[in-house]
């Protein structure tokens, strides 16, 4: 398979929030404001990208029957690390993510890439997935968290570039769906018109 | 490399092994992080005190107290400055909050006036009841936030109730629940410095 389309269809074509509706609770749950949806995109790739190597490694060590809890066992052990991390060196953003860090543990799209592709594929492949993968689902977090924090607080990454409090609805759970299915329509009128 | 065989003893083996370098690399990983963690966790609070008593010159940290309230803790936390005795430092809490506790940091001077309040953590709705953070209500103009009318008020003839309860406190517009908790967590800080406040 060639390594940039492998690489880049994390983005528009395979993304795991716009295309195949995957992790959508810390989807709609973290992404108040744009840090905040890259901070859980980076963690979740960093997940993502050492599962996917890890799985791809031990893939022919490991019994069929077992291989669903040992994927877990990895995938929860990386978060934990990313979670003790977090805590110790980035404590503000911790706050803001704190109780979704945990949850990637049990997010579909790293389950679902260690079980569909890694344990298929061979190391270079699965570490170029995981990384695409992990990005396009950090691209979709960051730009919906933009989009949230625009027109609900009327500022970008921190910077506010407009005096009051924006459309309130935004930053609350309701604004998350709305703004979520804009974003899903424009992907899609866009993947469209690539393939 | 042909998969493994299902056998009892390789499905045994393998999630053994798995586990066994998972929580080894854990351990690790908890040694490295567990100084910075508790660090982080110490500044915060430091910062929060210093923010609500006048200035002090000991440690804080190393002065603690915790009395027992309402099935939780509130710590109490003595400033002093040249060995005297400049305020209290109460971290407080309520269960009244719109959505789950909230936590303050609440500085009495000496005599039991409120000196600055500042909130820990909770989980009020953002752009109403998140006003009780001063930076969220700050007004320029007049240079106060909705929690600087706490400033400067004995709790003994300020009533820590919001009007409409028949109290002295305004409450955040629309924003009653939030309001009525964030006086129940002064109160209880009263109520302790009151119990253990007095060296």
């Amino acid at each position: 398979m060639n390594q940039w389309k492998n690489f880049s269809k994390g983005f528009i074509r395979e993304n795991a929030v716009f295309v195949l509706f995957l992790g959508l609770c810390p989807t709609l749950g973290v992404t108040s404001t744009a840090i905040n949806g890259l901070g859980m995109g980076l963690a979740t790739t960093f997940v993502l990208f050492m599962s996917n190597i890890v799985v791809s490694l031990i893939k022919s060590l490991i019994p069929n029957k077992v291989r669903i809890p040992t994927y877990i066992v990895v995938i929860a052990s990386f978060v934990t690390i990313v979670e003790l991390t977090m805590q110790a060196y980035l404590p503000t953003l911790f706050e803001q993510l704190g109780l979704f860090i945990p949850l990637i543990v049990v997010n579909c799209v790293i389950l679902g890439r260690a079980e569909a592709f890694a344990s298929k594929n061979n190391l270079l492949t699965s570490a170029i997935d995981g990384l695409g993968m992990g990005l396009g689902f950090a691209f979709a977090l960051t730009l919906l968290g933009a989009v949230r924090e625009i027109l609900g607080s009327g500022s970008l990454f921190g910077l506010k570039f407009i005096a009051g409090d924006g459309i309130l609805l935004f930053i609350l759970p309701p604004g998350a769906f709305l703004a979520l299915g804009y974003l899903i329509v424009i992907m899609n009128k866009i993947k469209e018109k690539t393939t | 490399m042909a998969k493994k065989e299902s056998t009892l003893l390789n499905m045994v083996l393998t999630l053994l092994v798995v586990t066994a370098v998972a929580s080894t690399a854990l351990g690790f990983v908890y040694e490295f992080t567990k100084g910075p963690i508790a660090a982080a966790r110490e500044a915060k609070r430091i910062s929060a005190i210093e923010q609500v008593l006048p200035e002090f010159d000991n440690n804080p940290g190393s002065e603690v107290k915790a009395l027992a309230m309402d099935g939780d803790s509130v710590y109490l936390y003595t400033g002093r400055k040249d060995g005297e005795w400049v305020g209290t430092a109460v971290q407080t809490f309520s269960k009244q909050g719109f959505s789950g506790y909230i936590w303050l940091m609440v500085g009495f001077l000496p005599d039991g006036t409120i000196h600055n309040i500042v909130v820990l953590e909770h989980k009020e709705t953002p752009g109403l009841g998140d006003k009780m953070e001063q930076e969220k209500s700050f007004d320029k103009k007049t240079g106060k936030s909705w929690s600087s009318q706490f400033f400067g008020k004995h709790p003994d003839n300020f009533q820590l109730m919001v009007t409409k309860d028949g109290g002295d406190v305004d409450a955040i517009t629309a924003s009653t629940i939030s309001s009525r908790a964030y006086c129940d967590a002064v109160n209880r800080a009263y109520q302790a410095f009151k119990e253990g406040g007095n060296q």
